[in-house]
């Protein structure tokens, strides 16, 4: 693990990479603050600009403006009420009352210090974790490989779906079919291309996430007339008081910064699970094991309410990490571009990565303590001058946005098919957002279909046709089992609410 | 039965579904392969009976929160303009060349979303994406096809 450690840090530490870092935690800080555009966006506007580096250093930018954007989604949060992503929810509960209270500088210190505890715990958790778990995932066959798959594409359609789950699973169902466009990975086959040539080699991952997140959110902030540039002007005109942490508040946060973390991690390891969820664990786990004293100040601008899913949606982030690189799984939306992206690169993630491709496995770790120290000296002092770049009206924000998506697309392909379909795609889902039908599980579908139907192949071929496989290991069949539990559960809870 | 738009969302779903399904068996495949216990078609019929049991379920089942959306307030005439300038980009990117087209998109886009000062919309077309060209093409070498720069001997 040593050598591993030096590998990364030697890749990590390059002048370009640690440029990266910066240049991603400043760009996503931006793109989370803004409401309603999260890191799947941030990401995905990035994807383009990956293209000219190396796998390492583009997952590395990738990974930065990951961290960066749930980071400057508490700080709309705090000082506006107006989470920029859903992991920032849980902050605005005390952050914002604190804000109120005239303490908005200490608000965000302690959001920043939390966090940047947050998530190096949890990246030395991955560091520990990663490659144990690496080697136990080498025994994974095929048919485990197919039933974790189900269980990830179902676990995000139960979690990110707020109560609709049926829709998620109508969309995790769309992201699969778009994936099956194309010629057959083992016989070449064309399926569902309707003899257009521009479809033979598939629908191109990067403009189905520019589309269906880039370009959607952009014209369903037209729409909607929404203006997440708003909220910055705002935040510059708001008094932020001193960011000086008291002995007292440090105190409080020495307690609750190790089991949020934890607690965040664990989270977002499990598939579907993620930021918002552990946020709002950790939240409601701390307000259980505080004194009553502090108990009555949560919702009223507790330190501790703070600091409990600001440390848990960072070190979500790092989780969610642990079953890209080791299975091959992106546990969440977010994770699954950046799993799109480096097949993208030509690496295929998954148990062999750490062997294969070290330089990557272990740089992306040591990033992460690179970015966390970045984001800390980035977000204290600098977020009054973020918020001021932020002030841009959105009459210039959403063309920039549509011309990064189109640049992405175009200079993949260098066709006009492709930007059509782009535009068609978003149009879709632009609509289907009205409705609520989430766009996370489609991503995740498409970018698991491919690996999906090649292990069911492996496993139905080795088992002469037959079903057994689903049943035949303990692993796989217990996997199986949670998911239908999953299942199971939403249906009825969707007959319950009927009743 | 209440019908709401999920509802007619969840309708044309299934009609999708049917019809990949029915597509799904029309995948033609290899003599040899035609009784394999997977071929081509395997994996998107089982997707298509997944799409019909899904939104079929969601055709069935009650609607536990009926989204209600206003259309009143909606943006369609800003939102379209902005579509059909998207459309027009992408169809002259390829012959006019990256240049050109992007920063009149850029600037046009200014124009419809109501922004009229004009110096700054001009800057952050024109100058803008001749950088963004720079930082993609020059630095990072990327290549940008641009027949109206290569014309005219700005672009090798």
């Amino acid at each position: 693990m040593i050598e591993g450690i030096l590998i990364g840090l030697t890749t990590a530490l390059t002048f370009q990479n640690i440029l990266m870092v910066m240049v991603g935690c400043f760009f996503g800080t931006i793109i989370g603050m803004l409401p309603g555009l999260g890191p799947m966006t941030a990401i995905a506007l990035m994807i383009p600009i990956t293209y000219g580096f190396d796998p390492a250093t583009g997952l590395i930018l990738m990974a930065g403006v990951y961290y960066g954007a749930v980071f400057g989604g508490s700080t709309s949060s705090i000082l506006l009420n107006a989470p920029g992503v859903p992991g920032t929810v849980a902050t605005s509960f005390d952050g914002y009352p604190m804000a109120q209270q005239g303490r908005a500088g200490k608000a965000l210190a302690i959001a920043a210090w939390s966090s940047f505890a947050g998530g190096t715990l949890s990246a030395i958790y991955l560091l520990f974790m990663a490659p144990s778990l690496s080697k136990v995932s080498l025994s994974f066959r095929s048919p485990d490989y197919f039933a974790l798959m189900i269980l990830g594409l179902t676990a995000i359609a139960a979690f990110s779906s707020k109560g609709q789950f049926l829709k998620a699973m109508m969309m995790v169902v769309l992201g699969l079919m778009l994936a099956s466009v194309g010629q057959d990975s083992l016989s070449d086959i064309t399926r569902f291309t309707f003899d257009n040539m521009n479809l033979t080699d598939g629908i191109s991952f990067v403009l189905v996430v520019m589309a269906t997140f880039a370009m959607s959110e952009a014209l369903t902030i037209i729409l909607k007339r929404n203006d997440p540039t708003s909220a910055a002007k705002q935040v510059s005109l708001t008094e932020l008081g001193s960011i000086k942490i008291n002995k007292e508040e440090r105190t409080k946060m020495y307690k609750t910064i190790p089991r949020s973390s934890v607690i965040g991690f664990l989270i977002g390891v499990l598939p579907g699970a993620g930021a918002t969820i552990a946020s709002f664990l950790a939240y409601g786990m701390e307000r259980n094991v505080v004194s009553d004293e502090e108990k009555e100040k949560f919702g009223k601008g507790s330190v501790n309410g703070l600091s409990a899913p600001e440390t848990a949606n960072n070190a979500a982030c790092s989780g969610s990490f642990v079953p890209m690189l080791t299975l091959g799984i992106p546990g969440s939306g977010t994770t699954a571009v950046m799993l799109g992206a480096l097949l993208g690169f030509g690496v295929q993630p998954g148990p062999r990565l750490y062997m294969t491709n070290p330089e990557i496995f272990w740089s992306i770790i040591m990033s992460m303590y690179i970015g966390m120290v970045i984001l800390l000296i980035l977000n204290l002092p600098l977020i009054p001058y973020i918020a001021r770049i932020l002030a841009v009206p959105k009459n210039y924000l959403i063309p920039l946005i549509l011309f990064f998506s189109v640049t992405g697309i175009y200079v993949m392909s260098f066709n006009n098919f492709d930007i059509y379909l782009m535009i068609g795609i978003a149009v879709v889902a632009t609509f289907l957002r009205l409705y609520d039908f989430p766009m996370p599980p489609l991503i995740l579908a498409f970018v698991l279909g491919g690996l999906m139907e090649e292990n069911l192949r492996r496993s139905l071929l080795l088992s002469n046709g037959s079903w057994e496989f689903l049943w035949d290991r303990t692993l796989t069949a217990c996997i199986l089992a949670t998911t239908i539990l999953i299942v199971v559960w939403h249906i009825y809870k969707t007959f319950k609410r009927k009743n | 039965m209440n019908i709401n738009t999920t509802k007619i969302i969840s309708l044309l779903f299934f009609i999708f579904s049917a019809f990949y399904l029915y597509t799904a068996y029309q995948i033609q495949v290899f003599t040899f392969d035609e009784n394999a216990p997977f071929n081509a078609r395997t994996f998107p019929i089982y997707l298509g009976y997944a799409g019909l049991f899904f939104s079929g379920l969601k055709l069935i089942l009650p609607d536990p929160t009926t989204i209600k959306v206003d259309h009143k307030n909606l943006e369609y005439k800003k939102t379209g303009i902005l579509i059909l300038i998207a459309i027009i980009y992408g169809a002259t990117i390829l012959k006019v060349g990256y240049f050109l087209t992007t920063s009149l998109f850029l600037f046009a886009s200014y124009y419809f979303l109501g922004e009229r000062r004009w110096i700054l919309m001009f800057l952050l077309s024109f100058p803008f994406v001749a950088a963004f060209m720079y930082l993609l093409h020059g630095i990072l070498d990327i290549y940008l096809r641009d027949p109206f720069l290569q014309s005219i001997g700005v672009m090798g």
